[in-house]
């Protein structure tokens, strides 16, 4: 017999609660409980980066994280990086320089992308191919993902160039 | 009219050649993308598959009983369901099997109301086997003495395929120099990052919809339907958003007639998605070969002769893989003007995971052996290998020996595009010259290229496809279309052809192109033909609907029709721009007239291009295109890691359409290309793979990725949409070579077994350095 627990968290800016298994992980909550499918699942072991959310303002491999460690925590996911006034400048930036292909892997592209940015708003593109290491990609070859990365960087520098 | 007056005039833009968005982009940024693994229905259980886990053996018992009384679980099959539902390339496969043949051979497969009771039912399963002894080599395999896989396919032959031109022995005796090597492309794998994944659903009709990746839906229908019993005619294909295809779902594989069959059994729709594991121990492979190679040529560098000897690892059936022939034949034949050419290759049935189409569809093979044999002989010829490459380079007009037509042909262009922006031949000098010097750190600079078909490829009775299109009141266009979607951004192309043609806005078009009930005939993604052959049938189709617009223009505004042009959301004069109406206006006084016409055209389009046929002689593809490549790389020589500088890529694309599409296209099947030359490897010990994971099985990552210089030739296709070719498989196909080469040219090492792995590097240039006096 499986015990539950009761977690209570905050979800892109909302309070919710939750009774999960003491198993569950972070993805599996997320998807099969609250339906934001936009985090991926493409390893389950933390080598990909699809499944990339931020946790108390860091990014952490949703997958590895056990739900029941969500409790009392500020969760984001991709769907919580839109605000009503559209898309954040970081997925902007990732249509605009063509950076979606099949697009699978962006969700959790798009949120370290989002954290680096927000931690250095300079980031070189040495540094951006750094920080982005954890995810895989199979379609782009990362190249247009650093383009829209740099760009954005570039517009919070001095807006200009 | 209301508008003669004032109006400004719209002046003539064109989008081709210009960076349009993919219209998918913005939901797929925001998480919104529902893909095929987001997908749930009502009453939808979930199917799971029991591997063999081993290479080959017989079932001596299988018992199921334990799985069927878990609750939750509606059905559990076995091989004994399908008996008989043979499918496959020569129908050796069958959904679920009753004897093993390969590791991850399905022998059981449940459906429960979630994947987790599924996965304890299979834990409940009981199979007691006894093993057999196992092929695990296609040389082994085609021994006299190998035991016989299967009872119907003497000497474990599955396919075998050969071409012959002109005199091998005479050219051989009149070539001053001959290169002769044997390469060993290894099994590698798609690494789709949406996992496989099919959900069935039967209706009260016994009519099957299969939501499903597959990037081929109309023979899709007929390769499914021998491996479920039904007719083609009773499978309807959606296909949802995938996670990349690359070739991958160029086949039916046996989890799709598992979900199909399980949702028969339980009369509920079944899922059936693979963990990342599974995929990669039940996804289709590269094509391994062993390839036997000799190139010859005159003291002068002219190429006498080309002969390759081929031996496939079939795996333990036969899906696209051991077809590969048809195109390593025509790159063996047609890459640089070979005069007498002797192709021959044989498939062998092994214990391996067998192989399907991947993105360059066994060109990534045959160029890893032609180009560095191009390198080998300019080197014993004493040329310079650019100047090597551009005095064999065919030319505009001419045939290969399989009498494929080079119509319009760029390859020296290319060669002199990539050799000048690289500085190729002053860097090759200056780095063979400080090869034996000291220092742990070698640069070096290697070219290769390639030919590939780019205007499709006629290997089934057509190439072609159809477009439905139409205009509605409101001036929004709807296109569909039998073109898939993998990723690729066919999307894009589409919608830019149809703005260019009617002068709308590029959000004001809608293309539905994935349900079989909807939308007409297309033969797949595949073959680097979408652009050309999709490309074509929108452009065809929104001309019609053109022409039938402006006969219109012309009643109601009493000007010529050859006079108008639709430009920026109005019938113009095309002269001068001048606005006449509104086009929504002009579309609703056509539908609301006493003779009421709505816009709705078709279009079959059918490439000019003649079927491969058994003899291999024919004209198989629209068009063909070249490529060349330029690697920069610097080796470690204690560690024997290869870094990969920077790029320059030369390809003729015919003419650009989507510039920023292009450009993706080929920076993501380099990285293809790149992981394939230099990490990518499936380990496989006696058929079992040992690394089915991304940690041991690496794929190219962001800081690895080294800058590109791209340039787009243009040699106008006269054949293409604008004069476009087919572009996404060169760009994998042949920078691997081009960093074969310029290993050789940082290290004097020549390897002809990819990857260029640090271990195998480091091993080689401590031998060679030992090996010196």
């Amino acid at each position: 017999m499986s015990v539950e627990i009761e977690i209570r968290f905050t979800l892109n800016g909302r309070p919710v609660s939750a009774r999960i298994g003491p198993t569950m992980k972070t993805l599996t909550l997320l998807r099969e409980q609250f339906g934001l499918s936009g985090t991926k699942y493409a390893c389950g072991e933390g080598e990909c980066g699809a499944c990339t959310i931020r946790v108390d303002g860091k990014t952490q491999n949703s997958c590895l994280m056990f739900a029941a460690d969500c409790d009392g925590r500020e969760i984001v996911t991709i769907e919580g990086l839109k605000t009503p006034a559209g898309m954040n400048p970081v997925q902007k930036a990732f249509v605009e320089h063509g950076a979606v292909q099949c697009g699978f892997c962006m969700p959790g592209m798009i949120m370290q992308a989002d954290y680096l940015l927000g931690n250095n708003p300079q980031l070189t593109r040495q540094e951006a191919q750094r920080g982005l290491e954890g995810n895989l990609c199979r379609c782009t070859g990362y190249t247009k993902v650093l383009d829209a990365v740099e760009s954005v960087a570039r517009q919070k520098c001095c807006g200009q160039c | 009219m209301e508008q003669k007056a004032a109006a400004p005039a719209i002046a003539r833009k064109t989008l081709i050649g210009q960076r349009i968005k993919k219209p998918d982009a913005p939901d797929k940024a925001s998480g919104k993308t529902r893909y095929i693994n987001d997908m749930a229905l009502p009453q939808m259980l979930h199917g799971k598959v029991l591997f063999a886990g081993r290479p080959h053996a017989r079932i001596v018992r299988l018992d199921t009983s334990a799985a069927e009384k878990l609750p939750g679980v509606h059905a559990v099959l076995t091989g004994k369901d399908a008996v008989g539902l043979n499918f496959g390339f020569v129908r050796d496969n069958v959904p679920l099997k009753s004897i093993v043949r390969c590791e991850h051979d399905e022998i059981a497969a449940v459906a429960a109301e979630s994947e987790d009771i599924a996965r304890q039912a299979l834990k409940l399963i009981e199979v007691e086997y006894e093993d057999l002894p196992g092929i695990f080599a296609p040389e082994d395999g085609a021994r006299a003495d190998a035991p016989l896989l299967r009872d119907n396919f003497p000497g474990n032959k599955s396919l075998h395929f050969a071409f012959k031109h002109g005199d091998v022995a005479a050219a051989e005796a009149a070539s001053d120099f001959i290169v002769d090597s044997v390469f060993r492309p290894h099994h590698v794998t798609h690494c789709c990052m949406g996992t496989s994944c099919a959900i069935a659903d039967f209706d009260d009709n016994g009519k099957l919809t299969i939501w499903t990746q597959s990037q081929y839906p109309y023979n899709y229908k007929m390769d499914l339907a021998p491996a479920l019993g039904i007719q083609p005619g009773d499978i309807r294909v959606i296909q949802p958003p995938v996670g990349g295809a690359f070739g991958s779902k160029l086949d039916v594989y046996p989890y799709e007639p598992i979900a199909a069959l399980l949702a028969k059994k339980t009369g509920r729709p079944v899922k059936v998605m693979y963990s990342r594991e599974e995929e990669f121990k039940a996804s289709p492979t590269r094509q391994p070969a062993v390839i036997h190679m000799r190139t010859g040529c005159k003291r002068d560098g002219a190429l006498t002769f080309r002969s390759a000897d081929v031996l496939l690892d079939n795996g333990a059936y036969t899906s696209w893989g051991p077809t590969i022939p048809v195109i390593m034949m025509r790159t063996t034949s047609g890459h640089y003007r070979v005069p007498v050419v002797d192709f021959k290759a044989q498939a062998i049935y092994t214990n391996n995971p067998y192989a399907g189409s991947f993105r360059g569809y066994g060109n990534v093979q045959t160029t890893w052996a032609t180009a560095q044999q191009m390198d080998m002989l300019a080197d014993m010829v004493d040329l310079d290998p650019l100047e090597f490459h551009i005095k064999n380079a065919q030319k505009s007009g001419e045939y290969t020996p399989q009498k494929s037509f080079l119509r319009e042909c760029a390859l020296a262009e290319c060669l002199e595009a990539a050799g000048k922006a690289s500085d190729y031949s002053r860097k090759r000098k200056e780095y063979a010259a400080l090869r034996e010097t000291p220092g742990r750190y070698k640069k070096g600079i290697g070219l290769a290229s390639s030919i590939h078909n780019a205007g499709g490829a006629k290997i089934h009775k057509s190439d072609g496809i159809g477009t439905i299109l139409k205009v509605d009141d409101y001036a929004r266009v709807t296109v569909i279309s039998g073109a898939s979607e993998i990723g690729q951004g066919i999307d894009a192309v589409i919608t830019l052809i149809v703005a260019e043609e009617l002068g709308v806005p590029l959000e004001h078009v809608t293309l539905v192109n994935n349900d079989s009930d909807i939308a007409p005939w297309d033969v797949g993604v595949h073959a680097s033909r979408t652009t050309f052959i999709a490309g074509n049938g929108t452009r065809r189709a929104a001309q019609k609907a053109k022409a039938q617009i402006l006969q219109s223009a012309e009643k109601f505004l009493g000007e010529a029709a050859e006079t108008l042009e639709l430009r920026g959301g109005h019938v113009v004069r095309d002269a001068c721009g001048t606005p006449l109406i509104k086009l929504d206006r002009l579309l609703r006084q056509m539908h609301f007239q006493d003779e009421p016409e709505l816009v709705m055209v078709t279009d079959y389009y059918e490439p000019k291009s003649e079927p491969e046929g058994a003899s291999h002689i024919s004209d198989h593809s629209a068009a063909y295109s070249h490529a060349v490549h330029v690697a920069e790389i610097t080796v470690d020589t204690l560690t024997g890691e290869i870094e990969v500088d920077r790029i320059t890529v030369a390809q003729d694309v015919g003419r650009v359409i989507n510039r920023m599409g292009l450009e993706g296209q080929i920076e993501g099947g380099i990285a293809i290309g790149l992981g394939y030359a230099l990490s990518e490897n499936m380990q496989l010990e006696r058929g079992l793979l040992k690394n089915p994971s991304f940690r041991d099985y690496k794929l190219i990552t962001a800081p690895e990725m080294p800058p590109l210089d791209m340039h787009f030739i243009e040699s106008d296709c006269a054949e293409g949409p604008y004069g476009a070719k087919g572009i996404s498989e060169l760009p994998t196909i042949v920078i691997a070579p081009a960093i074969a080469n310029a290993l050789y040219n940082a290290t004097g090492v020549r390897l002809f077994d990819p990857p260029l792995a640090p271990e195998k590097v480091a091993r080689a240039i401590a031998d060679l350095r030992q090996s010196r006096p």
